[in-house]
């Protein structure tokens, strides 16, 4: 017998649903719900900052603040992170003592700021760019390098220099990726430290705003251009030795730089970025 | 390390010119002058990092401008209560709860809202 259309339909419906709910639990897209995420985030930005062309978020506050913007452009004319980069190219290049150096742990010559940070599934860790100088100094045989500042920066300043313009893209592949990516999602929406203030608070909320005379950069763009050289610092450092300090600004500890949580911050801020372009290492106040 | 001295915003303090109230200003009679002094002390209510207020210097603008209080919160209680801890009101705000945080002694806040009183 014939069998009717809205039967036929009714099977091939139910043959779908089938299938679809029968499929193993790892097939979950964990890309797809960050990249939720990263929508929401950049058009809350975008619709904040209607003037800023996408890419110049890049540019920190300095995307928001047209007159800040004027004399950054004349600072970065002889940018006072120049000596910096010449040092760490010099130390990316230099043997250690097994003969072996930095440049033989990395492909494309150390021009590899883009591939980082990424999940590294057989370790169960984000890895960062740092991260990875550090552990090929190890693996050969060599101290690790202070995570805020002096050598460490400079050699991923020169890294980033010469990476500049790859594009941004965490990924975001498996449920330990996942997690932690959600744990770094927690750490910038969570209030803490005796102020009981958050990353968001500031750089998400009141992005644009003054903070006394300061301007408050929006956090998208907040990864794109570290290291960088700053004036009150008088001297290169890590996103890390950032985030600790405005951790301690709020009444909260400071982590050390490379503890997991930064990791994991570093990495679901990146993510929030993802489609610009890296451009450090930069300047600012 | 102390957090409490450390404490807010010592990025900003950098930026600041040493500016005191200047000499045309109406001197303030002494019950408010300590309430004034810890609104506007950076390691203790650090007020002016988000509002503008009595003509402090440099002020912020992450909050409203403070002044009228008195025809503004007549429930000197209600006042008190924001000071202590802004999170009763809105939840999400970004305003230190300073009174239950111990930012501010519990005198401090009394005083900073008899300095607000007179805003
Ligand atoms: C009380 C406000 C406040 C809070 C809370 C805060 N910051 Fe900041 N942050 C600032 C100010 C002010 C600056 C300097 C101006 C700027 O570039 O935004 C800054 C700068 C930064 C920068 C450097 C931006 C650049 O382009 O160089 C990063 C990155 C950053 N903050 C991340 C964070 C993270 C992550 C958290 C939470 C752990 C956080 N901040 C919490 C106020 C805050
Ligand atoms: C880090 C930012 C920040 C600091 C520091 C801060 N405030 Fe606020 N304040 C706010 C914001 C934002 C609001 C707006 C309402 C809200 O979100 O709670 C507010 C609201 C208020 C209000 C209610 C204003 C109105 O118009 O009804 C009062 C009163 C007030 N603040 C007093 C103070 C005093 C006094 C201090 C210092 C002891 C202080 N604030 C420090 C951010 C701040």
């Amino acid at each position: 017998m014939k069998r009717s259309f809205a039967e036929r339909l009714l099977q091939i419906v139910l043959l779908i649903v089938t299938t679809l709910s029968s499929m193993p639990a790892q097939a979950v897209d964990y890309q797809r719900l960050v990249d939720a995420d990263v929508r929401k985030f950049q058009a809350f930005f975008r619709k904040e900052f209607p003037q800023v062309k996408k890419d110049d978020f890049a540019d920190g506050v300095y995307a928001i603040d047209p007159q800040a913007r004027q004399q950054w452009k004349e600072v970065e004319e002889f940018p006072p992170y120049e000596p910096a980069i010449d040092e760490g190219k010099v130390l990316f290049n230099k043997p250690f003592a097994n003969g072996k150096s930095l440049a033989s742990c990395f492909s494309n010559g150390g021009a590899v700021r883009g591939n980082y940070p990424y999940f590294d599934e057989k370790r169960g860790e984000v890895v960062t760019l740092e991260m990875a100088i550090n552990d090929c100094r190890v693996a050969n045989g060599e101290k690790p390098l202070n995570g805020m500042k002096g050598d460490l920066a400079k050699i991923s300043g020169y890294m980033t220099f010469i990476s500049r313009g790859q594009a941004i893209h965490v990924q975001v592949r498996s449920a330990a990726a996942y997690k932690a990516y959600l744990k770094g999602k927690q750490f910038f929406y969570a209030k803490r430290g005796q102020l009981n203030m958050s990353c968001a608070g500031c750089h998400l909320q009141y992005a644009g705003r003054q903070l006394r005379s300061e301007i408050i950069s929006p956090a998208l763009g907040h990864t794109t251009h570290f290291p960088v050289f700053r004036l009150k610092w008088g001297e290169i450092g890590t996103l890390h030795r950032r985030y600790a300090g405005c951790n301690e600004n709020i009444g909260a500890k400071p982590l050390e730089a490379q503890s997991e949580e930064y990791r994991d911050l570093e990495f679901f801020q990146t993510a929030m970025c993802n489609g610009l372009k890296f451009n450090g290492p930069a300047s600012r106040k | 390390m102390n957090m409490k001295r450390s404490g807010l915003f010592a990025i900003v303090g950098v930026f600041l010119l040493p500016t005191f109230a200047n000499a045309a200003d109406n001197p303030l009679p002494p019950d408010l002058k300590k309430g004034k002094e810890v609104a506007f002390d950076m390691n203790k209510g650090n007020c002016l990092a988000c509002h503008m207020m009595g003509n402090g210097p440099d002020p912020g603008n992450f909050g409203p401008p403070l002044s009228q209080m008195k025809e503004r919160y007549p429930d000197r209680a209600v006042l008190r209560k924001h000071v202590w801890d802004a999170t009763l009101k809105n939840p999400t705000s970004v305003m230190p709860p300073f009174g239950k945080h111990g930012i501010l002694t519990e005198g401090e806040v009394d005083a900073v809202v008899d300095y607000l009183y007179s805003l």
